[in-house]
């Protein structure tokens, strides 16, 4: 798994490629800090190249969209989702806590 | 019947995923139902680990199984007896602020799969049985 932070004028977009299980979610979560300790809260999240999810890395991303939403700093949308990805995510209902775009340039041009 | 043996690390998660995936796919599993398993055999792998293991390492013994009509994983783990009626389920209908983390492994797992069956047997431990039927 690897993370990548990308500048954007309005926003940051982590990309994040390979499988993001409870061994590796960690390292999602210290990029997203590493993002909020700049004092950014205007995130998205490029999943085109995540093949594999679990809830560890649902729970990061769901801390992550609290610190964003608290005190309307902003947010962090995904885009890209892959359907089985997504599909998992909607079983259990946590989709209703994102914003989720097919496209990269329309995802920062939210912001 | 395919069983294989790995250590309970979180590490091997990948490879523990892998596992089952392939043998999925050998037995004409289609990709939606694959996914479904490797991501429950990962959420309770994942709870082996952190919660009968304690971080500590121990065995996990996955057997999978298919039929013409299912596939079945047996997840074998020696820590201390699993009690799932103790776990809290999340409730995901609550706003962002309120929504407590954890518990989301187990509600997937019976989410994902047709049938999840816990016990103990003393002379193997706990012991985890999965069925997926086959959705096409």
């Amino acid at each position: 798994m690897n993370c990548t932070v990308i500048e954007y004028k309005r926003c940051k977009v982590v990309k994040v490629t390979g499988r993001v299980d409870s061994s590796t979610a960690p390292q999602v979560e210290a990029a997203l800090n590493g993002i909020f300790e700049t004092g950014e809260h205007h995130i998205v999240l490029d999943m085109t190249e995540v093949d594999f999810m679990s809830s560890a890395g649902w729970w990061v991303l769901i801390e992550a969209q609290k610190k964003c939403k608290h005190l309307n700093r902003g947010e962090i949308v995904l885009v890209n989702v892959q359907e089985k990805i997504r599909n998992s995510l909607n079983l259990v209902g946590m989709d209703t806590y994102f914003k989720l775009y097919d496209d990269l340039t329309k995802a920062v041009g939210s912001f | 019947m395919t069983t294989h043996t790995f250590r309970g690390r979180l590490e091997n998660l990948p490879e523990i995923g892998a596992f089952v995936a392939q043998t999925a796919r050998q037995a004409g599993l289609n990709d939606s139902d694959i996914y479904a398993v490797e991501l429950a055999v990962d959420e309770a792998c994942t709870n082996i680990v952190k919660h009968a293991y304690k971080g500590k390492g121990g065995k996990i013994v996955c057997t999978c199984e298919a039929t013409p009509q299912s596939f079945r994983i047996v997840l074998k783990d020696s820590g201390p007896p699993f009690k799932p009626q103790g776990i809290r389920q999340p409730d995901f209908s609550v706003p962002l602020e309120n929504l407590r983390t954890g518990g989301a492994g187990m509600y997937l797992i019976r989410k994902l799969m047709d049938e999840v069956r816990f016990e103990f047997r003393p002379n193997e431990g706990n012991v985890l049985t999965m069925v997926k039927r086959r959705s096409d």
